[in-house]
């Protein structure tokens, strides 16, 4: 399965925003979150990052779901072509989305495809 | 000999920043988050750590270093930029180092900061002063110019370019959330950009 990693400045966004797309995709679905500096404070750590990337790399990819700023950096420091693969997609439902696809089994490609339909999903 | 020049070069950057560190929060607290004087400093000095625990047998090593630490070490995003610019140009460095070379890999550097922060010319950020640095640096080298001449040039860019950020509207980073209200404001990143060509010029001058 392709793993998702989910990059914030901020510790707590990123596990709630975990916990909410496991809750939709499935306990199953390996996505790890990257959020706040490795002491807690707000920002991005390339060490933190790369530990969640290791977390839920299986072998077949893993996608980056940054939120802004250095997280987008950050992540992008990290791409590995066709390997390791930063979305450019909203955060919340970008990480919904992918972790659906992911969770069920579906290639790297498709898993960015999901997420990037996230972008133009209407609200109203 | 070059090795030691290349930690001089952090060592000062390091001082002209601690010195300067109110000044660049103030700027960042204009149109930014407020946290460029001190993340810079704290970035820096986890460098001068670095390159005295370890220390580096080349000039390139101390720039790869320096890149390194300052990429784990900050978390806002000036670590991944100002990482991204020692890393590269320590990657392309080639010992012993000529200013021909130097240029050219500051170039290099150059380059792996536009491409990461997708920001160009005119955006309001460090890249207004890094790139008239580097333009000046090719100039020079072109014109066969001495390395403290060369250096002094390429300084003066960076200071004019980071003063040029002022009437700018910023397109990048979270200066670009305020609009029309970033104009009027110096680029905090600019302006840290503008010290590290200032700390070189003045070592190697």
């Amino acid at each position: 399965m392709v793993g998702v990693v989910l990059v914030s400045h901020s510790a707590g966004l990123a596990a709630e925003a975990v916990a909410l797309a496991r809750g939709i995709a499935g306990a199953d679905a390996p996505v790890a979150a990257a959020g706040g500096m490795v002491d807690g404070g707000l920002g991005t750590s390339v060490d933190v990052v790369e530990a969640a990337v290791r977390s839920v790399d299986r072998g077949a990819g893993v996608l980056l779901i940054p939120d802004l700023g250095s997280s987008v950096l950050t992540a992008r420091l990290l791409e590995e072509d066709g390997r390791i693969v930063v979305a450019d997609v909203p955060f919340v439902e970008g990480a919904i989305a992918a972790a659906v696809a992911a969770g069920a089994g579906a290639p790297l490609a498709e898993v960015l495809e999901a997420a990037e339909e996230a972008r133009t999903f209407r609200k109203l | 000999m070059e090795r030691d020049l290349f930690v001089a070069w952090f060592e000062e950057a390091t001082r002209l920043v601690r010195a300067d560190r109110d000044r660049l929060t103030r700027l960042d607290a204009a149109i930014g988050d407020a946290d460029h004087g001190t993340n810079l400093d704290r970035g820096l000095t986890e460098v001068l750590k670095e390159l005295a625990g370890s220390p580096p047998e080349s000039g390139a090593q101390v720039l790869t270093t320096a890149g390194t630490t300052l990429i784990r070490r900050v978390g806002g995003a000036s670590g991944p930029l100002y990482g991204s610019l020692f890393r590269q140009m320590g990657k392309a460095l080639e010992t012993p180092v000529t200013l021909a070379g130097f240029a050219g890999a500051f170039e290099e550097g150059v380059v792996a900061v536009e491409r990461l922060g997708k920001a160009v010319l005119g955006d309001k950020t460090m890249v207004d002063a890094l790139a008239p640095a580097s333009r000046a640096l090719a100039l020079a080298v072109r014109d066969g110019a001495e390395v403290s001449v060369a250096l002094g040039q390429a300084a003066r860019a960076a200071q004019e370019g980071s003063k040029a950020t002022i009437p700018l509207q910023a397109r990048k980073g979270r200066a670009s959330y305020l609009g029309e209200r970033s104009v009027g404001h110096e680029d905090p990143g600019a302006a840290s950009a503008a010290l590290f060509m200032a700390a070189l010029a003045s070592v190697a001058g």
